[in-house]
């Protein structure tokens, strides 16, 4: 338990989103010591630190930022702060509380990289973030930390910000590089399955989440092997969890990555204090939405990356959201995937098609106008979009956002079936319209 | 008249000078339209596709893809009520059920007085505070039926002088000083930045 803070660390510090608290809390610092090292020494850092990015695939950083062709530019660095995976809440506040980590962050994976310029991609609706990020930039300008000739060497970058206009598909670094291009936020095919050979405006492009890059100016002053002592073997460093849903005490805990466990989070008197109203645990989501559901016996289980992808799940966006016994499956399962129905982009058919068509089984269900088959169409449909229906997901799809829509589907029927049952049991009559009217 | 007014022209081009591909300012621009005029008008969207170099359609394309430009007429405030999953489960469709019956409207329809109208929206990253809701994209935490009530008043009686009027967003704005800006590089322009070529012949 005895690690430091390294993204979170000023979030109770009152002025520590502006330049003057920023720098009397040791900011800057890691710019100033990556502006001493030579650009292919801060990436060699980073690839030490053995950094997971941290938006929901959980590729290493340093590997990543490796895969961009030599001698070719322009080349970007695109961020990624199109936090909307439903449960996760942590993006916004390192936007919000600590806007010079992220800006630092992001200058210093430009010199690692000899980056052409940076787009600081933030979620339309976070209104507060951007105002945030925008008094931090014109601070940083001013002063320096930006821009032209930065803090008086040759090395100059600008970062932009950018702001979306609401589509949780944008998320995906592929959309996120046709929005900002001004398109429709469409997810591209694949191959290349990496945006670092052939990304925005077709030329090597970086895209990093925003918790991901505020690790970065800790990783440089404090040095790649610093970073890889704290954690686990391969899931290294600390990570920001946010535990939502039915327990007493909901809460945005920075801790230990690899070493924590679920229990720990949920049930520990320091974090979310345990299940509200002393009631039983029925389920939680131990990664965001898109995430398989986890029970009771996957407490035990530790916050790490290759663990929890082996026990069939995944930790995603760090988003736990949890389920008490008051809970009614079925509409919580509705819920999860009402939301895929609703963001799927449309450009894959078993995706726009499918998770629409999911949504409407559900519904039927709920309102007791389900039939004894739909639990076999719901489970058709699933295989449609995964095949197989299996974990890591098969995907008729070009991006992930329709097998999503299965998990909460298969995660609720392997464990609680009898509750989809019940409410098909009521049989009410299927209303007849009539040119709109009921009869 | 839904042009974009002359300061905001000035915005315009302030803006579509930081991206090396001018359509990348769409987005951007289309906020700004709707900051103007509380939604984005077609002849907005003519203007803005003038100022991108694309066509009408593109912009509507685009502008149609995104769920926070409005197209029709929106209450001064617009409430958007979270229905994700955290929500969900500590009782978002009671606020929803409620912000009906109380406004006497359906999601999506504007009150008689044009103050007014709210939709269910997905996830909008408050989930430890949930039931949320976002006042012109404003957050309002843990929200409660008498919470509600009270801020409906408090907004009736103009008693919310932080929430600004539906479309605008930031109230700071990114402002570069031109001394300082390093500039974008041209997408067809293939040589490495100079400071690099610097820093490798000193090593």
């Amino acid at each position: 338990m005895n690690f430091p803070l390294i993204t979170t660390s000023r979030w109770d510090v009152e002025d520590g989103h502006t330049l003057e608290g920023y720098l009397r809390t040791g900011g800057y610092k890691g710019l100033r010591r990556a502006l001493e090292m030579a650009p292919d020494q801060v990436h060699e850092e980073v690839k030490k630190a053995s950094l997971l990015g941290r938006g929901g695939a959980g590729f290493p950083a340093g590997i990543k930022w490796g895969f961009l062709p030599p001698d070719v530019w322009p080349r970007y660095l695109v961020v990624n702060g199109d936090e909307s995976e439903p449960g996760t809440y942590k993006d916004r506040i390192l936007i919000e509380r600590d806007p010079h980590q992220l800006i630092e962050g992001c200058v210093i994976a430009c010199f690692a990289l000899g980056l052409s310029q940076c787009f600081l991609y933030v979620r339309g609706e976070m209104a507060h973030g951007q105002e945030r990020i925008a008094s931090a930039l014109n601070e940083a300008y001013k002063h320096g930390y930006v821009g032209k000739n930065i803090l008086g060497t040759e090395f100059s970058v600008d970062v932009v910000l950018h702001w979306g206009a609401g589509a949780y598909i944008v998320g995906e670094e592929t959309a996120l590089i046709e929005s900002l291009e001004g398109n429709r936020g469409m997810p591209r095919l694949k191959p290349p399955y990496f945006p670092a050979s052939i990304g925005l405006y077709g030329k090597p492009t970086i895209v990093n989440n925003v918790e991901t890059l505020s690790n970065i100016p800790w990783i440089i002053e404090h040095g790649g092997d610093a970073f890889a002592e704290i954690g686990a073997e391969k899931s290294t460093g600390t990570r920001i969890f946010a535990v939502s849903g039915h327990v007493k005490n909901p809460g945005v805990f920075e801790v230990e990555f690899g070493i924590t466990t679920f229990r720990d989070l949920i049930m520990g008197e320091d974090y979310a204090g345990g299940i509200r109203d002393g009631n039983a645990l029925k389920a939680f989501i131990p990664g965001g939405a898109s995430a398989p559901w986890f029970f009771e016996e996957h407490l035990d289980t530790p916050l790490e990356k290759t663990i929890v992808d082996n026990e069939g799940s995944m930790l995603g966006s760090g988003a736990i959201v949890v389920m008490d016994e008051t809970t009614d499956i079925v509409k919580a399962c509705h819920n999860v995937v009402r939301f895929f129905s609703r963001e799927s982009c449309g450009k894959c058919t078993p995706c726009r098609e499918g998770t629409n068509w999911l949504e409407k089984i559900l519904d039927r269900i709920l309102n007791g106008h389900g039939r004894p088959e739909d639990i076999d169409l719901l489970l058709d449909v699933c295989d449609n979009i995964s095949p197989g229906i299996t974990w890591p997901p098969k995907q008729t799809t070009i991006c992930p956002l329709g097998p999503s829509a299965v998990s909460p589907i298969s995660s609720a029927l392997q464990r609680y079936r009898s509750e989809f049952d019940a409410y098909i049991a009521l049989n009410r009559a299927t209303p007849v319209t009539v040119e709109g009217r009921t009869v | 008249m839904s042009r974009l007014n002359e300061e905001n022209l000035r915005l315009a081009r302030q803006i579509l000078s930081l991206y090396p591909k001018k359509k990348s300012a769409m987005i951007p621009l289309l906020h700004l339209s709707q900051e103007q005029n509380g939604m984005v008008t077609n002849e907005a969207m003519e203007h803005i596709a003038e100022l991108v170099e694309v066509t009408p359609a593109e912009v509507l394309g685009t502008c149609s893809f995104y769920e926070m430009f409005k197209r029709h007429p929106v209450g001064e405030y617009q409430i958007n009520i979270c229905h994700g999953i955290s929500c969900h489960l500590l009782g978002a469709e009671e606020v929803l059920e409620h912000a009906e019956e109380s406004l006497g409207v359906r999601e999506g329809e504007i009150t008689k007085d044009g103050k007014f109208s709210f939709e269910g929206v997905e996830c909008i990253a408050a989930c430890t505070e949930a039931p949320c809701l976002q006042v012109n994209y404003r957050y309002i935490n843990k929200v409660n039926l008498d919470a509600f009530n009270e801020l409906i008043t408090d907004l009736r009686n103009d008693q919310k002088a932080e929430i600004p009027k539906h479309g605008t967003l930031a109230k700071t704005r990114q402002k570069i000083p031109s001394e300082k800006l390093a500039g974008p590089s041209g997408v067809e322009d293939a040589t490495p930045p100079e400071w690099l070529q610097r820093n490798k012949e000193s090593q």
